[in-house]
């Protein structure tokens, strides 16, 4: 097949070849000089403050410098000008498994999920990261520049999740969180994943987490003691005394109310900080959900009605966001096709069925970089943050609209209308 | 919608009051006011659809003479199209063929199907209103399709398209190659054996329908009757068309060539590679109905599967439908295939024309659906807006002059959204023959 062929189906050969003649590939390295760019919208949803019309983000250094009304922004000289109808911030998947799950799904390219033992916090999601995956570049070129992705749903602790952005040859260029939380998963997907073995019941699988979780306090208490009396070093313990002792949050996909319920209650006795995710039957219990004030990462909006998720909804994300809860939206794990789902047509999915446009597309920026903790770094277009910006030729979430391009840091790193 | 009412009325009235009821008058409904699209022909604003009984009598613009007595529904604002056509879906869960050989020919879908599974009240609540529904892709034949209209019925009777399962040809013959059929023998380990396996079969067929035309209406003569042959000879006939799941650029010409040398009619499936070989299915004149699906890959014959597929087929004059393949993908979101083939090169008139005349066209049903024209069955939608919007919502769906799915009905409502007790089964793809998907 022609080059430019291959080019209109999956994005980024093109532009990949050109940034590594480049030589710009990669993170953002000291000393490396970054492009400095302008960008023009039509509408400049800053997701800080209301949408500015004809506005200018000016990115010096892969940071952004200035943002603001095109009659008051003044752009560098040199600066190279891109322009579009509508700007937003990169997108943040606030959930996902791309990197670790590769796309073709053979038992070579799938890491997300361990089976040998269904608690091991120990597995770090960056010694898996696959950075030239195939789905990592569909993502990006999907306006997708940051990702919340590591161990998956499936074991009581699968592993340890991290943030990356959507660039790089490897993990050293991708990564800009190494341990972000560590994945619990409750419910009959995990019974399923370990049978014949433990745990063979939802209760079971409480058990065996809470007699995990007073190991690791105990572990934490006697590190503190004279050194001769403290025990030798458990990587998966250390890695539960830090979600203990609140470094670490738990990530606790659960999707079924009696799971959800748990999953309140093993952070209520164990006091750690909790992220729910998935929590299909949420509308069930959103008082108990509001009561313990946890963000909720919902699970994708078009997730397949059935089993764990039989009480999904189109409007799961509506019924919290109005309740008050911080949502954020996922992509989260498709074991077959697709092989992972794109955010942006998932909150356009949330943005047809309850969500305002506004708060649709918080789920999928600010909102998810609150989330999981890098709001300081992305999800707005604020003086400071990083330079990712995604552009489109209309409303974003229109099936007919097209991601035209994609700044990560302050490089262009897609430019064919998707 | 089920239809309740029905089960209640019939628990008021003595059963033998209900064959001797008079046939009622068949009831008018008239829609004024929407943009109406009708595939065959131009949009009509404001326009005016007229349905007696089942079936459509009028469609045309403003001051459209409309029968006295009718029931006029004002959808001022609204845009009524066709109803869907989904050439290829798994709703209502029926199985084809089992795991003792790769080719069962003789197996029927419709003998398994369950039409109270709420998939397909998903669909209905999505906008489809005549699907294929297939046996899996596990094989290399996995039996025969059913073609069925999206009705509210009791029993698979109410939704078949044809009447008679015994004298009619009530669907295709669902064939796959690639990599889903592979597995321990007598299942075939390679691509070139698949294709020896097919070609033997359906060289026995056409000895079988020799010697069924030699006896000339001799029973004495005749063959044993043998299923499988019987309903290859429909394929051979041209009666029944073989619906072919296939993937990969290489396995596309392979069913192609498969159907130049025995002469049936057929319509790719899947076609993820389309894109490599468009010119050479636009050459060989075959209908093509593709999936639309989020993200490459999921198993490695499907790794450069892409939504440009639409376009590039449009472009080499191919009879372009889409499916839903559903459980693989949601019939609720179905409409979102034509606006992601629009987002990706298609013409807006190609891509709304896949999704309704196209699929008839597949199906040998577009005298009867896939358009809005005088005579044709009464299968449409009230959208919201546009459809190729998402933010457009199905508001109602027709079949046959019946109003199978409404928005505004709470019951109804949950079929689109969801919600606790929505979904109580789930279509589950069936790859009897993939290990680990590989």
């Amino acid at each position: 097949m022609s080059v430019a062929a291959r080019d209109g189906v999956q994005g980024l050969t093109r532009v990949m070849a050109a940034a590594v003649i480049a030589g710009v590939v990669g993170g953002a390295a000291p000393g490396v000089a970054e492009a400095q760019v302008a960008v023009r919208g039509e509408t400049v949803y800053t997701m800080a403050g209301a949408p500015i019309t004809d506005g200018v983000v000016i990115v010096t250094d892969g940071r952004i410098a200035e943002v603001g009304p095109a009659a008051s922004v003044r752009i560098p000289q040199g600066y190279r000008v891109l322009t579009a109808k509508v700007v937003t911030p990169g997108l943040v998947d606030a959930h996902s498994v791309v990197g670790l799950a590769g796309a073709l799904a053979t038992n070579n390219d799938q890491d997300q999920l361990e089976r040998s033992n269904p608690i091991q916090p120990e597995l770090r999601a960056l010694d898996a990261y696959n950075a030239e995956d195939k789905l990592v570049g569909y993502l990006r070129s999907m306006g997708v520049t940051t990702l919340h992705t590591g161990h998956g749903p499936g074991a009581l602790v699968s592993g340890q999740t991290m943030v990356v952005r959507t660039v790089g040859d490897h993990i050293g260029d991708a990564l800009v969180d190494s341990a972000t939380m560590v994945a619990f998963t409750l419910g009959q997907g995990v019974t399923s994943n370990f049978s014949p073995r433990s745990p063979g019941t939802r209760a079971k699988g409480v058990a065996m987490l809470r007699e995990q979780l007073v190991k690791a306090r105990d572990y934490a208490r006697k590190q503190q003691g004279p050194e001769d009396k403290r025990p030798a070093r458990d990587l998966g313990l250390e890695t539960l005394a830090r979600v203990l002792d609140g470094t670490l949050p738990a990530l606790i996909t659960a999707q079924r109310a009696p799971d959800i319920l748990a999953a309140l209650r093993l952070q209520q006795e164990f006091g750690f900080r909790l992220v729910l995710d998935g929590a299909a039957d949420a509308q069930l219990v959103l008082p108990e959900i509001v009561a313990a004030k946890v963000p909720v990462i919902v699970h994708p909006t078009m997730v397949r009605p059935g089993g764990e998720t039989a009480n999904a909804s189109l409007e799961t994300a509506k019924a919290l966001r109005d309740a008050g809860v911080l949502v954020a939206l996922q992509s989260g794990f498709e074991g077959y096709v697709p092989k992972t789902r794109v955010v942006l047509w998932e909150a356009a999915v949330a943005a047809a069925n309850g969500l305002t446009f506004d708060q649709a597309l918080r789920t999928i920026t600010i909102d998810a970089a609150r989330v999981i903790g890098q709001d300081r770094r992305v999800g707005s277009l604020e003086r400071g943050k990083d330079g990712d910006l995604a552009l489109f030729d209309g409303d974003p979430f229109e099936y007919t609209t097209h991601v035209c391009a994609v700044v990560l840091g302050g490089r262009v790193v897609s430019e064919v209308c998707r | 919608m089920r239809p309740l009412v029905l089960a209640a009325a019939s628990l008021l009235l003595p059963g033998s009051l209900l064959p001797a009821q008079q046939p009622a008058q068949p009831s008018v409904h008239v829609f004024r006011g929407a943009t109406i699209l009708p595939i065959v022909g131009a949009p009509i604003e404001n326009g005016v659809l007229v349905v007696r009984g089942t079936t459509i009598v009028r469609v045309g613009p403003a001051g459209t003479a409309v029968p006295a007595g009718a029931t006029v529904h004002d959808v001022a604002g609204k845009v009524i199209m066709p109803g869907l056509v989904d050439t290829h879906s798994h709703i209502g869960g029926g199985s084809g063929a089992d795991r003792s050989s790769p080719m069962q020919g003789g197996v029927r879908v419709l003998d398994a199907i369950d039409v109270r599974s709420d998939g397909i009240q998903r669909a209905q609540a999505g906008g489809v209103t005549v699907a294929n529904v297939m046996p899996g892709s596990g094989h290399l034949m996995s039996g025969q399709t059913a073609y069925i209209k999206l009705r509210d019925g009791r029993t698979l009777a109410d939704l078949l398209v044809c009447r008679d399962v015994l004298t009619e040809v009530c669907g295709g013959m669902k064939m796959a190659n690639g990599t889903n059929p592979r597995g321990q023998p007598p299942f075939p380990g390679t691509r070139a054996k698949s294709v020896a396996l097919a070609r033997d079969k359906y060289v026995k067929a056409r000895e079988y329908q020799a010697r069924v035309k030699a006896a000339a209406g001799d029973s004495t003569k005749l063959p044993t009757r043998d299923l499988e042959m019987e309903a290859l000879g429909e394929v051979l006939a041209g009666k029944r068309v073989v619906h072919f799941h296939t993937h990969r650029h290489d396995d596309i010409l392979s069913a192609i060539r498969l159907r130049d040398e025995f002469g049936f009619r057929l319509v790719l499936q899947h076609v993820s590679e389309a894109w490599k070989v468009a010119d050479e299915i636009g050459k060989a004149g075959v209908p093509a109905s593709i999936i639309v699906i989020d993200a490459p890959g999921g198993k490695e014959e499907a790794i450069d599967v892409s939504i440009t597929n639409g376009a590039a087929l449009e472009k080499a004059g191919v009879l372009t439908g889409f499916h839903t393949d559903d459980g693989v993908t949601d019939s609720r979101f179905f409409l979102r295939s034509a606006g992601l083939g629009v987002r990706a090169g298609m013409s807006r008139d190609k891509a709304l024309y896949a999704m309704t005349m196209a699929g008839a066209r597949m199906l040998d049903l577009d005298k009867r659906v896939g358009s809005l024209e005088a005579g044709k069955d009464a299968d449409f939608l009230v959208l919201s807006g546009d459809p190729l919007s998402v933010y457009t919502h199905v508001e109602q769906t027709w079949v046959d002059g019946a109003k199978v799915f409404d928005r505004k009905d709470p019951k109804d409502r949950r079929f689109a959204v969801g919600g606790e007790g929505a979904a109580t089964d789930q279509t589950l793809h069936v790859h009897e023959g993939m290990e680990d998907h590989e």
